[in-house]
C-alpha cells in the first residue's frame, strides 16, 4: 500500500488566498481507500454489537405495537375527536423531513459545485433512505383499516372506482414513493465504484462474491466513468426539483384544506426549509460520533462541521422568519378564526410545545453566527439534537393546535398520546438505527472515489498529481 | 470473482496493460495513444480524472437521451392515467371540481417524470457501459486490483487494427510506464 502521507513539499499560497483543504494532512488516494474501506473490514466492534442489539429490540417493539394496533384498532392511540391527526402524522412529517438533508447534500450541493459534500453525502443519503422508510410506515398504519392500504395505489376498488387524484393525499403517495425510489437509485449508483473498491480488497470468498455481485463488474474504465458522471449529473438534476417538491407536497396535505392554521400559502417553502434544517441536525448528530469512532477526522474535518452549521443557521433563520410571518398574516389577514388559532398555538393549552419549538428552532441556530461555537464539536452535537427536538414540536404544533380548538367551542378537546403512540415512535428509531448500523458495518460509509477525486493528488494539473509544468 | 491468473499458454491475449502512478502521466499516455490512431483502448482510473475524456478523444456521453425518454414517458403516463381514471372510466363529482384539470394532475405526473427519468439515467448508464457483467479479462490480472486503489492503467486491446506486440509496447514505454504486461482473454 502507498505511503500514508505524501512527502512532496509545496509552496504555500499567500496567507489571504489560503483555503482550508478538504482532506487534511495531504492524505493520498491510497490512504483514503484504506481509511474508509477499513471501517467495514476487521473485527466487529463491541459498541456496534451492543447498539445493534438495542436497535433490534426497539425495532421489534415497533413492529409488535403495529401488530397490536392493527389487531385491536386505532383506539389504542390517543386519537379522537376533534384531533383526528395525531402523532402518526407528526412522526411521518418529521421523519420525511429528516431525509431532505441527504438529498440536498447529494443533489443540490453537487449542482452548486460544493466539493465538501463528498465527505458527508454517502452517510447522509443512507440516512435519507432509512428515514423515509420510518416515515413510510405511518401513512399506512394510520388509515385504521390497513388491509385497505392498496386503495392508495392507482388500482380500481371492488366497485370499479379509482383513487381521486384531485386530493393532495394522492399526490403525497406519488411524491413519497418516488422520493424513496430515486434516493435509493442515487445512493446505489454512487456506491457502485466503491463496492468495486471493497471487492478488490476483499479477503474472503463471501465478501468477494457479495461486493463483486453488487459492483456489477465495475472496472474503473474511463469510458464508463464518462457515462457514469453524466448519469450522476442527471440524477442530481432530477433529485433537486424532487426534494423541493416532496416536502412541498407534504405541506399541501395541510395547506389545501380549509382549516385555519393549515390553509396558508407559506407552507411549501416553509416546510422545505424546516426539512433541510432538521435533516442537517440529524446528519451532525450521526456524523460527529462516527468521525471520532472511526478516526476519519482528516476526511470529515472541522471545516465540514462548520459549513453544515452554517446551513443550519440559514435554514433555521428561514424557519424563524416563517413563524413570524405566519403570525403577522394571522393578524393582518383579519380573519378572526385564523387569529384565534395562532393565539391558541402560542398561549393555549399547548403553549409549552410552541415555546420549545421557538427556543430550539429560532434561538438555538443563532449560536452558529459565532465561529468558535461552530467548531466546538460537543456544543454542535448537543445543539444538533435540540434542532430535531424543536422540529418535532413544530410538526406537533401544526397538526394538533390547528385541530384541538376549531370553530365551535363545543367541539374543543385536548389530545394526549398513549403509551402505544410513544413506544411506536421510539421503535421507529430502532428501525432507523438497525439499518444505519448495518450500513456502517458493511458498506463504504464515505464516497471513496469522490473523496479521492477532490484531492490535489487527483488533479493532473497539480504538482501532487504528477504535473511537471510543461504542456501535457 | 478474481481467479488466479491462468497459466494456460493456449489462451489468447486480450490486451497490453501499462501501469502509471499519477493522473498526469496517465493523461499524457492517453494523448499519445489517441494521437497514434488507436480505436479499441481504454484508461482505468480509481476516480474520474478531469480532462481525461478530451485526452482520449471521446464524445460527450449520450446517457441523457435515456433519461429524457424516461421523463417524457413518465409525464405523459401520469397525465393520461389520471385523465382516463377520473374523467373517463369512472367520473365522480368531488367538491364541484372539474373531472380533469392539468393543475391537480400535475404533481403526480411531475413525480412520475422524475421517477422514470431517474430510471432512464441509471439503466441508460448501465446499458451504455454494458454492465452488469460477471467477468472481465482484466479482473483476473492481480495488479489490476490497484485500479480501484491508487494506480492508473492504459490498456490497448489486441483486437485493435493498429495493435502490434512490439510497437505498442514501445509506445507505452516511451509514455513512461514502468510496468507493462500482456493480459490473456
Amino acid at each position: 500500500m502507498s505511503a500514508p502521507v505524501s512527502t512532496l513539499k509545496l509552496e504555500n499560497p499567500p496567507e489571504v488566498l489560503a483555503r482550508e483543504p478538504l482532506v487534511l494532512n495531504q492524505r493520498s488516494p491510497g490512504w483514503i481507500s484504506d481509511a474508509i474501506a477499513g471501517v467495514s473490514e476487521g473485527k466487529t466492534p463491541v459498541w456496534w454489537k451492543i447498539s445493534f442489539g438495542i436497535s433490534i429490540t426497539m425495532m421489534t417493539v415497533c413492529f409488535s405495537l403495529i401488530t397490536y394496533l392493527i389487531s385491536t384498532g386505532v383506539g389504542v392511540w390517543g386519537l379522537g375527536h376533534p384531533v383526528m391527526w395525531g402523532w402518526a402524522i407528526v412522526n411521518f412529517v418529521w421523519w420525511i423531513g429528516i431525509g431532505h438533508a441527504g438529498t440536498l447534500i447529494s443533489a443540490i450541493l453537487f449542482l452548486l459545485r460544493q466539493r465538501w459534500r463528498t465527505a458527508v453525502n454517502r452517510a447522509a443519503e443512507a440516512m435519507t433512505i432509512f428515514a423515509v422508510m420510518c416515515a413510510g410506515i405511518y401513512p399506512l398504519i394510520h388509515v385504521g383499516r390497513v388491509w385497505f392500504g392498496w386503495w392508495l395505489f392507482p388500482l380500481p376498488n371492488s366497485q370499479g372506482i379509482w383513487p381521486q387524484f384531485r386530493s393532495p393525499l394522492m399526490w403525497d403517495v406519488f411524491a413519497v414513493s418516488t422520493y424513496f425510489t430515486v434516493s435509493l437509485l442515487f445512493w446505489y449508483m454512487g456506491l457502485i465504484p466503491d463496492l468495486a473498491v471493497m471487492r478488490d480488497r476483499a479477503k474472503n470468498k463471501l465478501r468477494k462474491f457479495g461486493y463483486g455481485l453488487f459492483s456489477l463488474g465495475w472496472t474503473g474504465s474511463n469510458r464508463h466513468w464518462s457515462n457514469y458522471e453524466k448519469a450522476y449529473l442527471i440524477l442530481a438534476g432530477l433529485s433537486t426539483p424532487l426534494v423541493l417538491s416532496v416536502h412541498s407536497i407534504v405541506s399541501l396535505d395541510f395547506a389545501v384544506s380549509q382549516l385555519p392554521g393549515w390553509h396558508t400559502t407559506i407552507f411549501p417553502p416553509y416546510f422545505v426549509a424546516g426539512a433541510v434544517f432538521s435533516g442537517f441536525g440529524l446528519v451532525l448528530t450521526l456524523l460527529i460520533p462516527i468521525r471520532k469512532i472511526y478516526h476519519l477526522e482528516d476526511i470529515i474535518t472541522l471545516r465540514h462541521i462548520d459549513l453544515m452549521c452554517k446551513v443550519i443557521l440559514a435554514t433555521g433563520s428561514i424557519v424563524g422568519y416563517a413563524y413570524g410571518m405566519e403570525f403577522f398574516i394571522a393578524w393582518y389577514g383579519g380573519n378572526p378564526y385564523e387569529r384565534f388559532t395562532f393565539i391558541n398555538r402560542a398561549f393555549g393549552p399547548y403553549w409549552w410545545g410552541y415555546w420549545i419549538m421557538i427556543s430550539c428552532n429560532v434561538l438555538v441556530p443563532q449560536f452558529f453566527w459565532i465561529k468558535p461555537f461552530r467548531r466546538n464539536i460537543l456544543l454542535v452535537w448537543f445543539l444538533s439534537i435540540l434542532v430535531n427536538i424543536g422540529m418535532w414540536f413544530e410538526r406537533f404544533e401544526i397538526v394538533v393546535t390547528s385541530l384541538n380548538r376549531e370553530f365551535l367551542p363545543s367541539n374543543w378537546g385536548y389530545y394526549a398520546p398513549t403509551w402505544v403512540d410513544l413506544l411506536t415512535y421510539l421503535g421507529t428509531f430502532g428501525l432507523f438505527f438497525t439499518f444505519f448500523l448495518l450500513f456502517l458495518r458493511f458498506l463504504p460509509i464515505i464516497a471513496i472515489a469522490e473523496v479521492k477525486a477532490i484531492t490535489p493528488q487527483a488533479d493532473p494539473h497539480h504538482p501532487l498529481g504528477g504535473a511537471t509544468g510543461g504542456h501535457h | 470473482m478474481a481467479e488466479v491468473l491462468t497459466t494456460d499458454s493456449m489462451a489468447a491475449p486480450y490486451g497490453i496493460v501499462a501501469e502509471f502512478d499519477t493522473p498526469a502521466a496517465t493523461m499524457h499516455a492517453a494523448e499519445m495513444i489517441r494521437d497514434s490512431g488507436f480505436k479499441r483502448w481504454d484508461v482505468f482510473t480509481p476516480y474520474p480524472v478531469h480532462g481525461m475524456d478530451e485526452a482520449m478523444g471521446m464524445r460527450s456521453s449520450r446517457v441523457g437521451w435515456f433519461s429524457f425518454i424516461g421523463g417524457v414517458t413518465g409525464y405523459t403516463t401520469g397525465m393520461i392515467m389520471i385523465w382516463w381514471m377520473n374523467a373517463i372510466d369512472y367520473p365522480i363529482v368531488i367538491g364541484g371540481k372539474p373531472m380533469f384539470s392539468p393543475m391537480s394532475a400535475f404533481p403526480p405526473s411531475y413525480e412520475l417524470t422524475i421517477l422514470l427519468g431517474s430510471f432512464g439515467a441509471l439503466f441508460g448508464m448501465l446499458f451504455m457501459n454494458r454492465l452488469p457483467r460477471l467477468h472481465h479479462p482484466l479482473l483476473k490480472y492481480g495488479r489490476f486490483k490497484q485500479a480501484t486503489h491508487d494506480k492508473f492503467f492504459v490498456v490497448v486491446e489486441t483486437s485493435d487494427p493498429k495493435y502490434s506486440a512490439v510497437e505498442t509496447r514501445r509506445l507505452l514505454e516511451s509514455a513512461g510506464s514502468k510496468n507493462i504486461e500482456v493480459v490473456e482473454e
